[in-house]
């Protein structure tokens, strides 16, 4: 399952000209700020617009070519897309939203599966009724289970939470977590929110002013200095993939990542639960050497990878612990008195941890 | 003086229900066609139609009478045509009459659904497209069903003034009691008539009564139908 993508096509106040690829299942995010260009481009996906140059393959087959004049329409592309308003039809029950394109598909779901997708965004109890009576989350799962159900190759999400407020996107997100986790189907995500992207993508596609800046996966270019700088994040740091190892008889959890053991305040899911942990730039404190009797629970070792100023008074520090990224942000006075430079083996000493809200965590 | 109708008010009553309903019900697919290409397609002349569709609305309904007659009258081109191949004559007879309605109606019908379609979200039918629906799909299950509000105001719009038509349809098929004098031209022939002061007014009271009727229904149709579409 794969998709590739190339577009050329120009606006008004701007030109857009992508080259990029998404091989991995998951979620890939296209983030970017609005009117980068990110939205444009699911369309040109979806088929909804038709660029002045490009080449679209959905899992192999060609659904645009400008150069050979190849445009399939938008109903064969087999794209599940999710708009920002969710577009139910006003005029149809939930259940007729949903089996739309279920009707219409040439591969048609099984009734099973239909009542896997009912039941796995909790619709059954909103089967009969009509759209105008749903909450601002209800109208999004079920345009998420209308899309799911016409069997598509790939679903297109575009800004799926931007017009809901901070509860209802709390209430649609971890839906989507467990569309990653339990479906197959590669989901290429909209977004300008980094808290959004961050949670729910495996790898991200960043866009700018029409163009693609730098992809990778989220681990990876959230813990790079260079990107962060780039794109501009304040307050960023790292996001790293970990295990819940144990709970210990005092108090804390212990995770295990590529670099080591973290260890929490109490983590309330059973070992073996994989995690999301955000190691924020300003949380690291750096030494030279294995600082003893300190408060601190975690300490890690790490290699320095590079250096960069960022303002008058602060550098960001790239650290490598294990194969994990970590960004450490401290003053240029300690940069200088510890006498930091790249390939210096280091300890990184962690005063907080956040773990994301977990999949299943909310949901029974 | 007694309430109940005498047979000619009735003859009156009944022949003006049955020219609005065929006039209305005629023009009416016509119109939803008419008011879906100005309202959803760029075509070369677009103004230059719709300014056309308009001149009902302008012109005088003696004119438009006028221009029917040059046109259907038995010795005119189309109209000698038609009763030499089809033996359909439209002069003097009720279908001219519901013809003539049609025509000065059109424009109410068009502007209604039209103005529905415009105001429509485009992006319901993306999705739709989005879902495998394609052109005809789209229309027939979701820019119909969602214009159904601005069709049946335009519906019932049309029915009422073509209720009141009088000048075109005199101009073009004359007033022939039983076949072509509806309630207005009833009321005109029986204002002519020396002494026809009282049925006048009884004729005019029973138009009233149907306006208000006219009224109530479609103001609760109108409600019903936006309740059917979610809207």
């Amino acid at each position: 399952m794969s998709v590739s993508v190339f577009l050329r096509h120009d606006f008004a106040d701007f030109s857009l000209d992508v080259n990029f690829g998404v091989d991995a299942p998951g979620i890939t995010a296209l983030f970017g700020k609005s009117g980068a260009g990110k939205s444009t481009i699911v369309q040109a996906i979806a088929g909804l617009l038709r660029p002045r140059e490009g080449r679209i393959e959905i899992s192999g087959q060609i659904v645009l070519d400008s150069a050979a004049n190849v445009f399939v329409a938008p109903g064969l592309r087999r794209a599940g897309y999710v708009f920002q308003d969710a577009r139910l039809f006003p005029h149809m029950s939930v259940e007729n939203n949903l089996l739309f394109g279920w009707r219409r598909a040439a591969q048609k779901a099984s009734q099973n599966e239909i009542d896997h997708v009912i039941d796995l965004l909790d619709l059954r109890a909103l089967l009969a009724r009509r759209p105008a009576k749903l909450s601002g989350g209800e109208r999004g799962r079920v345009a998420l289970g209308r899309a799911l159900l016409c069997s598509p190759r790939l679903l297109l999400l575009d800004e799926p939470l931007a017009a809901l407020d901070a509860a209802r996107k709390a209430e649609i997100m971890p839906y989507l977590e467990r569309l990653r986790d339990e479906e197959k189907i590669p989901m290429l995500y909209v977004s300008h929110a980094l808290d959004e992207v961050t949670r729910l993508a495996d790898n991200l596609v960043i866009v700018d002013k029409g163009r693609v800046t730098a992809q990778g996966t989220v681990f990876d270019l959230m813990g790079d200095i260079a990107f962060a700088r780039g794109a501009g994040l304040q307050a960023y740091g790292a996001i790293l993939p970990a295990r819940v190892s144990a709970h210990q008889d005092d108090g804390l959890t212990r995770l295990e990542f590529s670099g080591g053991a973290l260890f929490l305040a109490r983590l309330d899911c059973a070992p073996g639960t994989a995690l999301r942990v955000r190691i924020r730039a300003e949380d690291v404190m750096l030494a030279r050497e294995e600082p003893m009797a300190i408060s601190a629970n975690n300490v890690l070792r790490a290699n320095i990878q590079a250096v960069e100023q960022i303002d008058a008074t602060h550098s960001d520090v790239q650290l490598v612990c294990g194969t994990d990224r970590l960004v450490a942000r401290i003053t240029r006075a300690s940069l200088t008195r510890l006498e930091l430079a790249p390939q210096m083996d280091i300890f990184a000493i962690v005063k907080s941890v956040t773990v994301d809200p977990q999949t299943g965590a909310g949901l029974s | 003086m007694s309430f109940a109708l005498s047979p000619p008010e009735l003859e009156a009553l009944l022949l003006s229900l049955r020219v609005s309903l065929v006039a209305v019900g005629c023009a009416l697919p016509l119109a939803v066609l008419t008011a879906i290409a100005i309202a959803h397609h760029d075509f070369p002349g677009k103004s230059l139609v719709d300014g056309f569709l308009h001149l009902p609305l302008v012109l005088p309904p003696v004119v438009v009478g006028y221009i029917l007659l040059m046109i259907f009258g038995t010795r005119a081109p189309v109209g000698a045509w038609l009763l030499d191949n089809f033996g359909v004559q439209f002069v003097f007879n009720w279908t001219g009459a519901a013809l003539a309605a049609g025509i000065i109606t059109f424009p109410f019908q068009v502007r209604a659904i039209r103005l529905t379609l415009e105001a429509m979200d485009t992006g319901l039918s993306e999705a739709a497209q989005t879902l495998g629906a394609g052109r005809i799909d789209r229309l027939i299950n979701i820019v119909l069903p969602l214009a159904l509000p601005g069709i049946v105001a335009g519906a019932i719009t049309a029915f009422a003034a073509s209720l009141g038509e009088f000048g075109a349809i005199i101009t073009f098929v004359s007033s022939i009691p039983g076949e072509t004098r509806t309630l207005p031209l009833a009321i005109y022939s029986a204002l002519q008539t020396p002494g026809g002061e009282v049925e006048a007014a009884r004729l005019s009271a029973l138009a009233v009564a149907l306006a208000l009727i006219g009224v109530s229904l479609a103001e609760l149709a109108e409600r019903r139908v936006r309740a059917l579409v979610g809207r």
